[in-house]
């Protein structure tokens, strides 16, 4: 295939292009760069899917939000919704990549790049989001782990595109927040990364979930910890134990940026602090965003 | 397999051939020429090749120039606007912002869009803005101290001293 651009303007154009073979950009903060570093060549025949303004939207749908697939992380932590009811999300958001990967970086290709330390990734999951995939046949919805397949890989199909983030409505008294251990402020990559989204009830937590990212192949939920919480006071001994239990379900991997036994030992450090953050906030707590900042030294 | 493509580049149009695999750095720097951009790390680590797209902040070394097509691109030529310096720029000559002299293009850039919306930030904001421009020789001090002047005292974008009386400027300091 000879090498050509396309701008699409609109899903059926992009379906029409894909369907000739083009592959997909947004932002390009990922392909762009994952390219030069020779992850993969760039796609000989590009579509480029930024202008398509059906996904750029960010709908407040009275509780739950639906977000579109090139809303980027710049509109994300703008959101009074997100900041307000999905605050994990505004964490992850707001200290993506720098200021210029977040102008340029969308929601749908962090989560469709799949690495398993997206900093988006970890508070969608625990929020329950869910990921629609259309193609030019049709549509279909999928939760993030039936999505997530392994470091870089989903079970998307080459014809599908992700048009939306749907998020539920999170119950009252829930707060949330993620977390990520850091080298440098901006243009990082989590080394180790957890959320938590905790309900508090009558005092006590009635139902919690707990993530882990770059600690496995991908971001998944650690089960024990989420059990710990549940039914607890939401107290110091509750929050070590669930944090203990969420650095049980690692398996991370040693490269250039941590060997795998400081991610191990750092995760437990780093759920500590998002779940703690996250039982602030249910109980009305004035935790900044993004909570990284604001647990330096916690 | 080059296509025909016209980029924005500071208000100018410039109509040039442009291959699909083209980074909007490349472009700009060896297609227009205009070679305030630079490359340092090509891979969105270092911040030298910032430019800014329809106002807002772009690491152009991984950016496809065709995906520039039809919006405004802004580089650190533009700034200030003919052959002045703007405030900014005066305010990173005053501080001692400047060594080498290789990331400075970059550093203007993503002040210029951190004060365009935000243009009183706390120090700790100007530090976060420009923490994706790496510089090896200012140990950021002046840099920084240059941002902060510009916000408590002007706008960018203002008129500045023409090029040659800042050199002059700087030879009488130095």
């Amino acid at each position: 295939m000879s090498r050509s651009f396309t701008s699409a303007g609109t899903l059926d154009e992009a379906f029409a292009a894909i369907g000739a073979g083009a592959r997909p950009v947004a932002g390009g903060t990922d392909l762009v760069v994952g390219a030069r570093q020779g992850k993969a060549p760039l796609p000989e025949a590009i579509v480029a899917i930024d202008r398509i303004e059906a996904l750029r939207v960010l709908d407040d749908t009275g509780g739950g939000l639906r977000i579109g697939a090139l809303v980027t992380h710049e509109d994300v932590v703008a959101s009074a919704a997100v900041r307000s009811r999905f605050t994990a999300l505004a964490d992850a958001s707001a200290i993506v990549g720098s200021h210029a990967t977040r102008a340029n970086g969308t929601i749908g290709g962090n989560v469709m790049n799949a690495s398993p330390a997206m900093d988006t990734g970890g508070p969608l999951l625990c929020l329950g989001a869910t990921a629609t995939l259309r193609s030019a046949s049709g549509e279909r919805v999928l939760s993030l782990d039936e999505l997530w397949a392994g470091p870089g890989a989903t079970t998307a199909d080459a014809g599908e595109l992700l048009t939306a983030i749907e998020v539920p409505a999170p119950a009252p008294g829930t707060g949330s927040a993620y977390v990520r251990l850091e080298y440098r402020r901006q243009m990082e990559i989590a080394v180790v990364g957890a959320s938590a989204v905790v309900t508090l009830a009558d005092g006590s937590v009635s139902d919690a979930r707990v993530s882990i990212t770059a600690l496995s192949p991908t971001i998944r939920r650690v089960a024990e910890a989420e059990r710990a919480l549940v039914g607890g006071d939401g107290g110091d001994a509750g929050v070590a134990a669930a944090a203990r239990a969420a650095a049980e379900g690692a398996a991370p991997i040693s490269d250039v940026r941590a060997s795998a036994d400081y991610r191990t030992a750092m995760a437990e450090v780093v759920a500590r602090r998002a779940i703690a953050a996250a039982i602030a906030r249910a109980g009305g707590g004035d935790v900044p965003i993004p909570a990284s900042d604001a647990l330096y030294g916690a | 397999m080059k296509t025909a493509a016209t980029l924005t580049v500071n208000g100018t149009d410039y109509p040039i051939e442009i291959d699909p695999h083209r980074s909007l750095l490349k472009a700009v720097r060896e297609e227009i020429g205009l070679t305030g951009s630079k490359e340092g790390c090509d891979d969105s680590e270092c911040g030298a090749c910032m430019m800014l797209l329809d106002g807002r902040p772009v690491n152009s070394c991984s950016y496809l120039a065709m995906q520039a097509v039809g919006k405004q691109i802004t580089t650190v030529e533009g700034l200030a606007g003919g052959l002045g310096v703007g405030a900014l720029q005066a305010e990173f000559l005053q501080q001692g912002g400047v060594q080498c002299g290789f990331c400075t293009p970059g550093m203007l850039v993503s002040a210029t869009a951190l004060l365009r919306r935000n243009p009183r930030p706390t120090e700790d904001e100007v530090r976060l803005a420009l923490a994706g421009n790496l510089c090896r020789c200012t140990g950021y001090g002046g840099i920084v101290k240059a941002v902060m002047e510009t916000a408590a005292g002007h706008e960018p974008e203002l008129a500045s001293p023409p090029v040659h009386e800042a050199r002059h400027a700087t030879h009488r300091a130095g």
